[in-house]
């Protein structure tokens, strides 16, 4: 009974994923892209969920479609000129088809060659606590390298903008 | 009962109270509102216009449906759809008591969190859906203060969280229990005064009541984002309202004001009563909203700007560094 329940809820949630993906991709409306990019980032935190990644899954609803997807659309607001500048025409690159092309085949390489080392799920997923423990204690050094990433990024976004005045 | 239908009653549970919290909050606002600006309030319908609201409700319902000839046409519907569905979610990990809830969840709080903080998408599709500029103006500052405020509210609540070792909303509660030297409730709000000053300025920020209404800020932008709704969206988006103040009230009181418990009422007189007790603090603590919205002028858009960023943030980093330190030396063990 419950592994068909998850198996449908997997095969919803996928479709949800890629199907936003590809709307995202082909739609010519910029607002409507950002639109799927949120559905697709609330159906990859399902799939969190359908992990038993709670804490996982709920940040990822927090951080990206709560608040990473909300300055999207509002710097896209921000920049457009006028409504009608929002639908954009298909252009087709040389350029960007080439980087598509060698994009999908180191993912078609990394998929082929390591697939089959998916780690065993383990038995009990560990709760928030335990998970906290983790990463300030055996897992502290890159959090606080990613951390410091971030702060990199920050920085050098003001330092942007603040060159043109 | 079967399992389908121990899945569905609650979330039945939560349409209904959503439904009957939306009458009962309409009422409310305009007579607390009423009596704040010294007037009556709704009068004629029923004793003390008391069937006013429904009547309003009937009216909404059958009113037509309208749809302006430039909108944006999905996602125009889409809109008070996804202002609503978070709405609804956010009730799942709220305890009434020891044992009526939806769900317990190991991160209720987050969770609670995390879909409201989707309810500002729907407002933003809404606004940029309804091709007006009111409505567009509306939901870009309902984007910017959403972001601006969601940091200083999850930060306000991390000291709760610390000094409660949990995220479960159930758990904060049980710590809260009971009574210090006999006579101060061993509530979070006498330990935690910046943390819940902090939360309720950026809670009313986050539900864009006034002084932080500049979404909607009827004398400047007609409705905001609202503008060009009509009929059940339009009632969709005012029932998602009224439920988000529910929600944050009710977390402000199982956050600081020990949710479904009373200092000095022993468990067995407490048990039955405990979910009238959570929720006469929610409407109480709706009450003191109201109270606000009733007394403080709209704040402008830059000063709300500046708060959010440059004081309520680094203040709430102060104060957790604070709460860490003195946990650090109060600790058995620690080095104090």
């Amino acid at each position: 009974m419950s592994e068909t329940v998850n198996g449908v809820v997997f095969v919803i949630l996928a479709f949800a994923s890629i199907g936003g993906a590809v709307g995202m991709l082909t739609t010519r409306n910029i607002i409507h892209a950002a639109f799927w990019l949120l559905e697709v980032m609330v159906a990859v935190g399902g799939l969190y969920l359908l992990l038993s990644a709670e804490f996982l899954a709920v940040v990822q609803i927090l951080v990206y479609a709560g608040a990473i997807s909300v300055l999207m659309l509002f710097a896209i607001m921000l920049t457009l000129r006028c409504r009608e500048d929002s639908v954009c025409p298909v252009e087709i690159s040389i350029g960007g088809g080439v980087l598509s092309a060698v994009f999908g085949t180191v993912m078609y390489v990394a998929v082929a060659r390591y697939g089959d080392r998916i780690a065993e799920m383990p038995a009990s997923v560990p709760d928030t606590a335990a998970l906290g423990e983790l990463l300030f204690t055996k897992w502290a050094l890159p959090f606080e390298v990613a951390s410091l990433v971030l702060l990199v990024a920050l920085v050098g976004a003001v330092w942007w903008s603040r060159e043109e005045d | 009962m079967s399992a389908v239908s121990a899945l569905i009653l609650p979330v039945l549970a939560a349409v209904g109270l959503m439904l009957v919290n939306g009458v009962v909050l309409i009422y409310m606002l305009r007579k607390v509102l009423g009596h704040l600006h010294l007037r009556l309030g709704p009068t004629h319908v029923g004793p003390k216009g008391i069937v006013q609201t429904t009547a309003d409700v009937l009216k909404l319902l059958s009113k037509e449906d309208v749809r302006p000839n430039g909108a944006d046409r999905w996602m125009y519907v889409l809109g008070p759809v996804i202002v609503f569905v978070p709405s609804l979610m956010a009730y799942a990990a709220i305890p009434f008591s020891e044992t009526l809830r939806i769900t317990r969840l190991d991160t209720g709080l987050l969770y609670t969190f995390a879909v409201l903080s989707l309810v500002p998408l729907g407002v933003i599709m809404a606004g940029w859906a309804s091709a007006n500029k009111y409505s567009l103006i509306g939901a870009l500052r309902a984007a910017a203060q959403q972001v601006a405020y969601e940091v200083p509210l999850l930060l306000s609540v991390l000291p709760v969280v610390m000094i409660a070792g949990s995220l479960d909303l159930g758990e904060i509660v049980a710590f809260q229990t009971g009574v210090w030297m006999g006579v101060v409730p061993r509530w979070f709000v006498l330990l935690m005064v910046p943390s819940f000053v902090i939360f309720m300025i950026a809670a009313l920020c986050e539900l864009n009541q006034t002084p932080f209404d500049m979404s909607e800020a009827e004398s400047e932008l007609v409705a905001g984002f609202a503008t060009e709704y009509s009929s059940m969206k339009f009632g969709l988006i005012f029932l998602s309202e009224f439920s988000n103040s529910f929600v944050i009230s009710a977390l402000a009181v199982t956050l600081f004001f020990g949710g479904w418990t009373l200092p000095f009422v022993p468990e067995s007189i407490l048990a039955p009563i405990a979910p009238i007790v959570f929720v006469a603090k929610t409407y109480a603590g709706i009450f003191v909203f109201m109270w606000i919205r009733g007394t403080l002028p709209r704040v402008r858009i830059d000063h709300l700007m500046n708060l959010g960023w440059k004081w309520l943030i680094p203040a709430s980093l102060v104060w957790i560094m604070l709460v860490g330190v003195v946990m650090k030396l109060a600790a058995p063990g620690g080095v104090g």
